[in-house]
């Protein structure tokens, strides 16, 4: 059985949002989403984690950071774009200070656009997200 | 016949308790508007912790988990088999002791923090539940749980200070707020995860299955109150056992986290109020 699809633990880490994503992630575990019907739980450990919601683009304060927490994460995992500036850097791509998307640190795996994203959209990346997991979780059975 | 007994004691306890700490979570939910995980949650997330990488810090923090888990189950097997309650209080807390070691073992400032909130917690529930075992002692003459629940009388007419008073400090053995300072479970935070921070995996699904296990025996406590020789106190025991279940999620989401010297201060309180009050009563009869 796939019991990893069933509980997605979320770790959510801001890069350079404005917030506005950051938001919307949270409305997603109000009563009037709930994402913890579907057993998603916002952790604050990267250690107890599955799902890498990131909000924001990466800018050279944030890179280790980003690559550490994804480092920590136990296999599998995967990692979610939330917002059009972690999935490219958006209108602050041509910033100095500003590296792009979260892909040019970690491999994402679901994009999610929008500024902000609605948090339908999250889910529904989170959910997409959950079928990669699954075929992550065969993987990493096959290389032991 | 006794080996099947051990083996259903082993196999049902964290079936039951998995289940309602599945109730727990879809109470808590709708306490806060909210529809709430599937009653198999809790399953769901142990068996996806055992398909996870276990990120091993050192080969000893990982060691002391599984040391605690058997302790435990330990202690289960001596109350559910009608044993000595005061060697099953002393086996549960050498697991407790274990799992402290365990947290210190990994040398994160995350988990040191969470061991040292843990032993307080320990510090400050532990005069309670021994008062209880006394007290059960006073009421019926035995420490043998069999002895306990065939009484003709419950022990609750005798001990209702002391009952109070561990219905008290079992909010710190449930993990509930506002005592849950060490670690807490499902949506809560505190100190990223306090005491589990560093376990992942297999070795967090071995926490989560020990805690089923202690809040069976947390359960078991309250039992002994009210079960007596006549068949149907057992089930207002098993009815009592629930409603208590049911104050403490309430408790849980009505109430803020508080700081350790007034979970330490409020415990031993309570403690000296209602258990020595009552066994001195209980004393002059």
């Amino acid at each position: 059985m796939d019991g990893i699809k069933k509980s997605p633990w979320i770790l959510h880490y801001d890069g350079t949002s404005c917030n506005g994503c950051d938001i919307e992630v949270l409305a997603c575990l109000t009563p009037l989403y709930d994402v913890e019907r579907f057993g998603i739980i916002n952790t604050g450990n990267p250690k107890h984690a599955d799902v890498f919601l990131i909000t924001g683009s990466v800018n050279e304060q944030n890179i280790p950071v980003v690559k550490q927490l994804y480092e920590q994460m136990p296999e599998p995992k995967v990692v979610v774009a939330v917002g059009i500036c972690a999935t490219s850097g958006g209108i602050f791509a041509e910033c100095y200070n500003v590296a792009g998307g979260v892909d040019k640190v970690i491999p994402v795996d679901v994009y999610v656009p929008g500024c902000a994203a609605r948090p339908e959209a999250i889910i529904d990346g989170v959910v997409k997200g959950l079928e990669i997991l699954g075929e992550k979780k065969k993987n990493v059975g096959k290389r032991k | 016949m006794n080996l099947i007994k051990i083996i259903a004691i082993i196999i049902l306890t964290p079936l039951v308790g998995g289940l309602l700490t599945g109730f727990d979570r879809i109470i808590s939910a709708r306490l806060q508007g909210r529809q709430g995980p599937p009653l198999l949650q809790p399953f769901y997330d142990v068996l996806k912790l055992t398909e996870k990488e276990s990120i091993e810090v050192n080969s000893m923090h990982r060691f002391f988990v599984y040391v605690s888990l058997v302790f435990v189950v330990f202690t289960t097997l001596i109350m559910l088999s009608g044993g000595d309650i005061l060697l099953a209080i002393f086996a549960l807390t050498l697991g407790s002791v274990f799992f402290v070691l365990g947290g210190y073992a990994s040398n994160s400032p995350y988990n040191t923090i969470g061991s040292e909130r843990e032993l307080l917690q320990i510090m400050s529930y532990e005069p309670m539940v021994l008062l209880t075992c006394i007290g059960l002692y006073y009421a019926q003459k035995s420490f043998f749980i069999k002895d306990i629940i065939s009484a003709t009388k419950p022990s609750i007419i005798y001990l209702p200070g002391v009952f109070l008073g561990l219905v008290f400090v079992l909010t710190f053995k449930l993990r509930k707020s506002p005592f849950d300072l060490s670690m807490s479970h499902h949506g809560h935070q505190e100190i990223v995860k306090g005491i589990t921070t560093e376990y992942s995996g297999k070795d967090l699904a071995v926490i989560e299955v020990t805690h089923w296990y202690e809040v069976i025996i947390s359960l078991t406590l309250v039992y002994v109150f009210f079960a007596t020789v006549s068949p149907i106190s057992h089930v207002f025991a098993v009815i009592a056992c629930l409603l208590v279940y049911l104050f403490e999620i309430i408790i849980d989401n009505s109430s803020a986290r508080v700081k350790w010297q007034h979970a330490l201060r409020s415990a031993w309180v309570v403690t000296g109020v209602m258990g020595t009050v009552n066994l001195l009563i209980l004393s002059f009869f």
